[in-house]
């Protein structure tokens, strides 16, 4: 029993209540965002430190038994997770304060944020699939807030379609959720992973998990659910496409992976063989987005789509390297991209459009911010030794030790791809002809770029320093492989 | 147009308390049987909007003046406190403590810590409902 997992949950949500009653004292508002954000990260450090030294963390809520309660569980998996998660709000934060504007800040944005953090550290940390349902509408809530935030006309045509699919695939949720409870009797994740072995009709529930790939796939952007993504993000402003970016689908990448690796693995041949397919598919998918639009943001929204192909092709392979790659590749991912969108978001409004053809010229001007863009660009095509590089080899490895090596080769090939898109944004915004620039302030220009650099910072060292990193996550890769240590922490407590 | 409203106002002015007393039962009923701060909640909203359809907005805020988004926070504040207060004693997080208490007046009574919860929920819900009822009706 321990109450210190709880923490990251608690600490944004008390501060996102305390944020509600003075909207409009600005100063305020930035402080104790960040005081808040910082304060949940902080926890979320001791957390991991104490996952990575005593094992497992598990509570019931209410002291209440643990099939019957709900139980909230911090594998090395979540920690890392939320950890990588309160980091990125907290530079998100610091992002805003120069970006978002005044008139969006006095109208509830920290708190939004804050409560999308309570959401989203909710959802890596619950180990009872209701309550990860409970919490996935909480971070929705939050998002359908931020998506419409600030009423522009686009964004209010793109929250109509955001809300409609959201709430197809919640009710899809719920009706799966029932599903697996009216055929095991139990929704508690260690208590489904124990019961789930000793059904005999493993027809039934592969049907479920197929129902469970497409309530996660409708949130993590898979290959052919993914078709809401690219409208309903580029809609917002950059903070908080680079929130939704870096966070919103990775929690459902994360709800596969669980549920894949701990309890779905009655009729692997068919559910991780799909999954395997799939991800490739959702590669393809993302490529030819990626290639197809000559606008920065575009680009590098559909650069989501294609990291979780990548992701879910590892988890499809179910072996060691397959698993400790995806963790390494999903918390690369989040990093990067949200330092992708930080760096296009300078770009963006130095040249005041998004349009690829319409810029040229910047290295001139902005010679440190070209440079930082390149090394980014290449951390997310995973040229070694930046952070994309020991996820990916890892995932190729694990891909040509099972049965789909060719899903190895065709991740190999689309690296490729998305180097050339990325590059294609520093080829032309940094290259060529010289277009001016909008006159942009000295000090804005540095709150903006330096969380980006101290965030590019990070994930270089997070590449270079894989090694460091790498006890940590082949300790998550381990509970995901032996689900019987996960189902001892809850259910023996 | 002015329409000739009497009736409904008359009426609303009696029926309003009736349905915040019945609100308050529910709230208390909620501690053993059906009800709770959730429908508790529901029914104050439902007073609150009857005197917005028999008034109008304006003459209700002059009544109430309540920022119902500052209500909200409150709300999830108490609630808050109260499932953390369990860390506080270092037992899992929402576990409750009750006990039956002899009060004067009262005489021998159940009390529970749920019922702080109950009433967080009770003040969100009415925030919640009042600030997106307003929203909606202040909006033509």
């Amino acid at each position: 029993m321990s109450n210190l997992l709880l923490f990251p949950i608690i600490i944004p949500l008390f501060f996102a209540a305390i944020l509600m009653m003075f909207p409009k004292n600005i100063k305020l508002q930035r402080l104790l965002a960040v005081v808040g954000a910082g304060a949940a990260l902080l926890s979320a450090l001791v957390l991991l430190a104490k996952v990575n030294t005593d094992g497992v963390q598990a509570v019931t809520l209410g002291s209440w038994p643990a099939p019957f309660g709900i139980s909230m569980v911090s594998d090395p998996l979540s920690a890392l997770l939320v950890v990588t998660a309160s980091l990125l709000v907290l530079f998100v934060i610091f992002y805003s304060i120069p970006t978002i504007g005044v008139k969006r800040e006095q109208s509830f944005y920290y708190p939004s944020v804050l409560f999308l953090m309570v959401g989203v550290n909710g959802a890596f940390t619950t180990g009872d699939i209701f309550n990860l349902f409970v919490f996935v509408e909480v971070l929705l809530m939050a998002s359908y807030t931020l998506i419409v935030h600030g009423g522009e006309k686009p964004q209010l045509r793109e929250s109509i379609k955001y809300l409609l699919v959201n709430i197809i695939s919640s009710s899809l949720f719920v009706a799966a959720v029932a599903f697996l409870y009216s055929v095991t009797g139990t929704l508690n994740m260690a208590d489904l992973a124990v019961k789930i072995p000793q059904i005999e009709e493993t027809g039934i529930l592969t049907v479920i998990a197929v129902m469970f790939l497409v309530v996660f796939g409708f949130k993590a952007a898979i290959f052919p659910l993914y078709f809401w993504l690219p409208g309903s993000y580029y809609a917002p402003p950059i903070p908080i496409l680079a929130l939704f970016g870096a966070l919103l689908t990775k929690v459902g990448v994360y709800a596969i992976m669980r549920t894949y690796t701990l309890f779905f693995t009655m009729n692997v041949g068919f559910t991780h063989e799909l999954l395997g397919i799939i991800a490739i598919l959702t590669i393809f998918a993302g490529c030819v987005g990626a290639l197809a639009y000559f606008d920065v943001k575009k680009i590098i929204i559909y650069n989501i789509i294609i990291a979780v192909g990548v992701i879910l092709f590892g988890v499809a392979q179910l072996n060691q390297p397959g698993i400790d790659g995806s963790i390494m590749y999903l918390i690369h991912d989040m990093l990067i991209k949200a330092a992708l969108f930080f760096l296009i978001g300078i770009v963006a409004v130095l040249f005041g459009t998004t349009d690829l053809r319409k810029m040229g010229g910047l290295i001139k001007t902005y010679p440190a911010l070209g440079w930082v863009y390149l090394l980014t660009a290449f951390g997310l095509a995973g040229i070694p030794p930046l952070s994309g590089f020991p996820g990916k080899l890892l995932i190729i490895q694990g891909g040509f030790e099972g049965p789909q090596f060719w899903g190895s080769i065709v991740i190999l090939a689309t690296s490729l791809i998305v180097l050339l898109s990325s590059v294609r944004i520093f080829i032309y915004a940094f290259w060529g002809k010289p277009v001016e620039t909008v006159p942009l302030k000295k000090s804005t220009f540095n709150q903006m770029f330096i969380p980006t650099v101290i965030l590019v910072a990070m994930t270089v060292v997070y590449g270079v320093g894989a090694e460091l990193f790498m006890p940590l996550i082949s300790g998550a890769g381990e509970v995901l492989l032996n689900p019987s240590i996960y189902i001892d922490a809850v259910l023996k407590e | 147009m002015r329409t000739n409203d009497v009736m409904l106002q008359t009426a609303t002015k009696v029926v309003t308390f009736i349905i915040l007393m019945f609100a308050v039962h529910i709230f208390f009923a909620g501690h053993y049987t059906p009800g709770g701060g959730f429908v508790g909640g529901l029914l104050t909203t439902s007073a609150i909007v009857l005197l917005m359809l028999s008034f109008d907005i304006a003459t209700v805020k002059k009544i109430l003046p309540i920022n119902y988004v500052t209500m909200t926070a409150i709300g999830l504040l108490l609630a808050l406190a109260t499932a953390a207060g369990a860390i506080v004693f270092d037992v899992p997080f929402f576990t409750h403590a009750f006990g039956y208490f002899d009060l004067p007046l009262f005489g021998k009574t159940s009390l529970h810590s749920a019922m702080l919860f109950d009433a967080g929920v009770y003040l969100v819900v009415v925030g919640v409902t009042m600030t997106i009822i307003q929203t909606i009706g202040e909006d033509e």
